[in-house]
């Protein structure tokens, strides 16, 4: 297998309290430096709270926003300018709110033929026969088309919004909390569509979700992401059924589940750590009930743990969930 | 374009200000072609005519020139210099705040800074600085006025297009390969043409007092040449002696401004989606109530929801939200409301209370019994001391019930004054026991904390702590978990748990998670397209689910420890509830429906203990025959 999508070292800051001139009073890091590689073909999910950094991660894959330090291989070719121009015929988004991400002015033929026009160069027929086969692989009618977006239903729009990010012929896709604005039952549907198109089109996935059971429904791979860092990755059969992270198991236990009584599973007192001032060493030393003053003076770094684990913690979990 | 002409329309005072301005811009087009005497010949010996006499319909001013002349084609030249001077502004204005908005940082701030500068200075003194330099003439006018409210629009559409240019569709352009020229002209422009247009419709008026104030001052148009102003101008001096002179340009002026006002507040209102949906007319105090059947008798239960049907009326449609509920919770019970957008779940809720926006929300039947007493229909008084007091409500998004203005111990001592007598520090002594009852931690000195300082599980908790503030017998909870993380989420459904337990609450709780009603409700019951279809004790619903939706919907959701895998998804979507079938609202979807599920009303039936479906086919019968 190759390697569809190699990050190293992919961290960014933001600049607060911005002056006229001079220097920035303070750096916010949205994204620690990440080291990642997605094979091609899988799905690689990403789970995390609000705040954890997923959402910048994904805009600097697709160009969106410049990573701060690190680079990033697609297909084997760095990209190290981020311009979307260039990364969108490789790599492209599926945005969280399909509605908001299609523009309220335009047909949806016109939204479909810009990456077309603009990243391919195709001529009108080429375009429009193209369109068709792109609706017909998302199972959507042709007569949408001369609609505008106000027309369609979420379900409707987001797989809208998968039609436009084929046709820019990548083979990488971002999804970016792509079901998490749709009811259940059109969720469903659009996690079937996005298997099924999986296999016809040989995609390869980014699923970014906060959603524990649907992340785990599609993904071959799971990286849990805290205060933006990577602080686990396995596959997604084995990473919550046998958390070796803490936090991974913490959001294991805190996942709704028929049948099991509520319980707190932390210290309500606890809340993310204030990016401006990170505390020292571990982000969740404060959450974690098995800190040791090595967690609090210094950050673990990701270290493997077998085949297809690796985690950051000085003192993981074993399987029974009783620490070393 | 059809729709806003309809809109503008409906407007009567807006039709008015059309037909008076469209009157008057034709006049002014035709001017060259009517049988009119020479604006500017002088007659002095014919003088101050006063209006009505033959010759000089509206009289002639001091050189004898005739005033019916003049006034049309100085109107012609105002309102010329009016709309070019609305045009180079808008055009301009609109440039800057677009270039400004959209590329931000350091480019919107320099540009906004010489923005503000421009403002800094009162319009008119600026106009005359700017004549000054350049001369007196018209066209140094029209370039005074244009340039005074290029700030306006600049800030305007800056605004609008900061908004825009932070949207996921611009972001999908860029990632489609559109350059920013591209998105500026195709993206953001159309998106802020009706905010120009707007700014325009309402300034031109403005503007075209402002040429006339010019001219008035002799800087503008230069005699012997006409317009609106100049002649009030030359009017002046005979004010006293021969008023018609000043009257015949200053009630023109009256006439156009006020018509293009009318008409640009229409135009503003037709074009603005937020007055468009209504938004901004007021709700009544309490859902407006339209019942024509006999009302449903009290039961024994704390609340009681009988056959509640609350329909949408809007321009003819009749959306029926909920049609026809069933609903009861006791003392102490967590009932949970499941179901998808759409469903009824949540106007099921605010009928309770009469918290339906009307128009356009009408309750047509049924009843809501609180404590043997019916709500709907009650007087005002008794709602408003119920709301609160005896039934609260915790809502979905805490950023967007809590105001973001006041400190959140100032709104829980507000809540709590509102239902009692009580001094200012004994509420907030109050206030500080409530938040240490949700558990919010340091609640001495969050009580001072604004909403945004706190992060979204601390501001839910103060939503829960203000439901609570007046020691509530009912909660009705609208998807309070949803936009919370999964960690936040439990803490916040340990908090509610507790409360139940301690103080007897009873709860209801609307949600479109499984896994959140099986951990927290005795019992649940399913909506689909405003009717319940299947309602349980939760195990025996989760479990053994009877109606095919309720099996369906379970079936489709992933579970934690499932793996990967292909989900049961349930194909189509739910019906439009003005356009409900006949028979099961689900047919359509459903594998297992036949004709007879099609012909006619299906009734909730009793198949167990407590469980009731509304299914002519039910599933899993076994078990519940066990």
């Amino acid at each position: 297998m190759s390697i569809a999508l190699k990050l190293t070292g992919l961290s960014k800051s933001f600049p607060v309290g911005k002056r006229l001139f001079g220097a920035p009073r303070g750096l916010v890091r949205a994204v620690q430096p990440i080291d990642l590689t997605v094979q091609t073909g899988e799905t690689l999910g990403i789970v995390g709270e609000s705040g954890c950094g997923k959402s910048t991660l994904a805009k600097m894959l697709v160009g969106l926003l410049a990573p701060s330090t690190g680079q990033i291989e697609i297909e084997g070719k760095t990209l190290d300018n981020a311009d979307p121009a260039i990364f969108g015929k490789r790599i492209q988004y599926v945005f969280q709110d399909p509605i908001s991400s299609l523009n309220p002015r335009k047909t949806i033929r016109q939204i479909m033929e810009v990456p077309l026009r603009k990243l391919h160069r195709m001529d009108k027929a080429t375009r429009a026969a193209r369109i068709r086969e792109i609706f017909d692989a998302v199972n959507l009618r042709e007569e949408f088309l001369d609609r505008y977006p106000h027309e369609f239903s979420g379900g409707q729009a987001q797989r809208i919004g998968i039609a436009r990010a084929l046709a820019a012929q990548a083979r990488i896709l971002i999804l970016d909390e792509p079901v998490s604005a749709l009811d259940v039952s059109v969720q469903a549907q659009v996690l079937n569509l996005l298997a099924d198109l999986k296999g016809e089109f040989g995609l390869t996935y980014l699923f970014i979700s906060h959603d524990l059971a649907v992340v785990e429904a599609v993904s071959d791979r799971i990286a849990v992401l805290y205060f933006g860092a990577v602080v686990e990755v396995g596959s997604a059969r084995e990473i919550f059924a046998n958390p070796r992270h803490p936090y991974t198991a913490l959001l294991a236990q805190s996942a709704p589940e028929v049948g099991r009584p509520i319980a707190a599973p932390e210290n309500a007192q606890t809340e993310l750590p204030d990016p401006l001032s990170p505390p020292a060493g571990c982000a969740f030393h404060e959450r974690c009930s098995f800190a040791t003053d090595q967690c609090r003076a210094e950050r673990p770094v990701l270290v493997a743990d077998g085949p297809d684990r690796e985690f950051a913690c000085f003192n993981p979990l074993v399987s029974d969930g009783e620490v070393v | 374009m059809m729709a806003f002409f309809k809109l503008l329309a409906r407007n009567r005072l807006a039709l008015v200000g059309l037909i008076v301005i469209g009157i008057v811009v034709l006049l002014a087009v035709i001017t060259p072609l009517l049988p009119l005497a020479d604006p500017d010949v002088t007659d002095t010996p014919n003088r101050f005519k006063p209006p009505f006499s033959s010759g000089a319909i509206l009289g002639t001013d001091h050189l004898g020139r005739d005033l019916l002349s003049r006034l049309m084609w100085g109107t012609r030249l105002s309102l010329a210099m009016g709309f070019a001077a609305a045009v180079i502004a808008a055009a301009l204005g609109s440039a800057i705040g677009i270039i400004a908005g959209y590329f931000g940082g350091r480019t919107d701030n320099l540009i906004m800074r010489g923005v503000d500068m421009l403002m800094a200075f009162p319009y008119i003194l600026l106009a005359l600085a700017i004549v000054a330099a350049l001369g007196p003439g018209l066209m140094n006018a029209l370039i005074a006025v244009a340039a005074v409210n290029v700030p306006f629009f600049a800030r305007n559409i800056r605004g609008i297009t900061v908004g825009i240019a932070h949207k996921e569709f611009v972001d999908a352009a860029r990632l489609a390969g559109m350059r920013d020229r591209q998105i500026i002209v195709s993206e953001v422009l159309p998106n802020v043409a009706p905010v120009i247009v707007i700014a325009m419709s309402t300034t031109v008026g403005w503007m075209i007092l402002e040429t006339a104030g010019l001219s008035f001052l002799g800087l503008g148009s230069q005699p012997p040449q006409a317009d609106l102003g100049s002649m009030l101008g030359e009017a002046r001096a005979a004010l006293i002696t021969n008023p018609h002179t000043s009257v015949v340009p200053g009630a023109m002026i009256l006439i156009i401004v006020m018509g293009i006002n009318l008409l640009g507040d229409g135009i503003r209102d037709a074009l603005d989606p937020r007055l468009k949906s209504g938004a901004l007319s007021r709700p009544m105090a309490a859902t407006q109530v339209d019942r024509k059947d006999p009302v449903p008798a009290a039961t024994n239960s704390l609340l009681d929801i009988a056959a509640l049907r609350t329909e949408f009326r809007v321009r003819g449609r009749v959306y029926k939200a909920v049609g026809g509920v069933d609903l009861h919770v006791e003392k102490g019970e967590c009932l949970g409301i499941i179901g998808e957008s759409g469903s009824g779940k949540s106007v099921t809720a605010l009928s309770v209370m009469g918290l339906v926006a009307s128009p356009p929300g009408v309750i047509t039947h049924g009843a809501v019994h609180f404590d043997g007493a019916d709500l709907i229909g009650a007087p005002y008084k008794n709602l408003r001391s119920l709301r609160g007091r005896r039934v609260a409500y915790i809502f979905q998004d805490p950023l967007a019930t809590l105001h973001p203005l006041y400190r959140v111990g100032d709104q829980l001592i507000e809540a709590i004054q509102s239902h009692e007598q009580v001094s200012k520090p004994a509420a907030r002594a109050r206030a500080i026991d409530l938040l240490k009852s949700v558990r919010i931690p340091n609640a001495e000195n969050r009580i001072d904390s604004f909403p945004y300082e706190m992060s979204g599980g601390m501001r839910q908790r103060v939503g829960i702590a203000m439901a609570l503030a007046n020691g509530p017998d009912v909660i009705i909870a609208d998807e309070p978990t949803t936009a919370l993380d999964v960690t936040v989420q439990a803490q916040i459904l340990s908090v509610l748990s507790d409360l139940r337990r301690d103080r007897g609450l009873a709860i209801i709780f609307i949600t479109h998670d499984f896994g959140v009603v099986g951990q927290l409700c005795d019992r649940v019951a399913v909506m689909y397209a405003g009717r319940i279809v299947e309602e349980g004790p939760t195990d025996a619903v989760l479990s053994a689910p009877q109606h095919p939706y309720t099996s369906r919907l379970i079936d489709c959701v992933p579970t934690l420890g499932g793996g990967q895998r292909k989900l049961a998804a349930i194909p189509g979507r739910p019906p439009m509830v003005d356009r409900l079938p006949k028979g099961c609202a689900f047919a359509d979807r459903c594998d297992k429906a036949q004709d007879a599920c099609r012909a006619g009303d299906i009734a909730l039936v009793a198949t167990d203990a407590g469980h009731k479906t509304r299914c002519l086919f039910p599933e899993n019968m076994e078990r519940a025959r066990a």
